[in-house]
């Protein structure tokens, strides 16, 4: 299988899966404020989605658009981190979860706005700017809430703790990974642990958090091996209109 | 309300040479919380360009009740406004 194809697939389905995940909350976050900035952040995702998957698409060459990637496919084709995929939980486990993507996210691309393939590059570089602003709200909202109340503290610890064994899957490499490196089209995955362990340790301390030691890694988003069992509830939600109605548009 | 975050009053510049403008209102822990929801709440559609806020305790303003005293003594002084002047367009907004 072409390992371009697969990773288009792995930074389209991480930024949809997220998407949905982060607009799950649209109507429902503590503050309107906090709402209407989870939607901007999900509507941001959806759009880098549409020109990750969009290029996929084109890649693949049999055709298909954006939204046929997103909406006909099933579990055992997403290419998402499992991270993405887990449920909301509560506020702070949503916001820890944004921030522990959007710091591998930033690092990422950072490195891919260099890519030795120009729509790679162009794609990172619309991304980061929007990427840039999350990293930054999040972090503030991570360090807010550690540091804030002793309730808002063991929430956000719990989520830390609850999320940390799924975020060496974002630095695991494979045969796509090692041909995407080779072709210069985007950095190996186990490079970019240094940035992320700068920035993450420097806002996780800020937040009086601690990182937890154990280094054991869930695995089998990226590769789509093993996903969780939230996976298929999200898509049944998400796709649930196209496959009833198929090519049902307005 | 000791739980509730303080209310800020937005203020945003559309296009550089113009002024600040009220745009409306919104809660915040701090500042710099207050500029970040800003952004999200009133410049998602392209309006701006700088943002400003200020907690709204800090606004001093003028009582309803002396709206009289206040205002009606410059109601009907016409030649207080420059409205007879004719503006060349080159002069741009004023």
């Amino acid at each position: 299988m072409d390992p371009l194809f697969q990773f288009l697939l792995r930074m389209g389905d991480n930024t949809l899966v997220l998407g949905h995940r982060v607009s799950e909350w649209c109507g429902h976050a503590p503050v309107l404020e906090e709402d209407i900035a989870l939607a901007n952040t999900a509507l941001d995702l959806i759009g880098q989605t549409q020109m990750w998957l969009g290029l996929a698409g084109e890649v693949e060459g049999k055709g298909r658009s954006a939204d046929d990637i997103a909406f006909l496919r099933d579990v055992w084709d997403f290419r998402n981190l499992l991270l993405l995929e887990l449920p909301n939980g509560d506020f702070g486990q949503t916001l820890m979860r944004q921030f522990l993507f959007d710091a591998w996210h930033s690092v990422q691309l950072g490195h891919l706005i260099n890519s030795s393939d120009p729509r790679v590059a162009e794609i990172a570089q619309k991304a980061a700017k929007e990427v840039a602003y999350q990293v930054e709200r999040s972090a503030d909202t991570v360090v807010g809430l550690g540091d804030g109340t002793a309730e808002s503290h063991v929430r956000m610890q719990a989520a830390l703790d609850y999320l940390w064994p799924y975020v060496g899957e974002m630095f695991q490499g494979d045969t796509v990974d090692l041909a995407m490196k080779e072709q210069g089209i985007a950095p190996d995955p186990a490079s970019l642990r240094d940035d992320f362990d700068a920035l993450a340790g420097r806002v996780l301390a800020q937040a009086t958090l601690t990182i937890p030691q154990d280094n054991y890694t869930q695995q089998g988003g990226k590769t789509g091996a093993r996903h969780t069992e939230h996976l298929g509830h999200i898509l049944c939600q998400m796709q649930w209109l196209q496959r009833a109605y198929p090519g049902a548009n307005w | 309300m000791k739980n509730e975050w303080p209310l800020w009053e937005v203020f945003i510049r559309g296009q550089h040479g113009m002024n600040h403008r009220h745009v409306g209102s919104l809660h915040a822990p701090d500042a710099k919380m207050a500029i970040k929801n800003a952004r999200d709440v009133y410049t998602r559609r392209n309006e701006g360009q700088s943002i400003w806020v200020v907690e709204a305790n800090h606004i001093s303003a003028s009582s309803p009740g002396e709206k009289g005293p206040l205002f009606d003594p410059s109601n009907s002084k016409t030649y207080r406004h420059p409205t007879f002047f004719d503006i060349p367009d080159e002069a741009g907004t004023m």
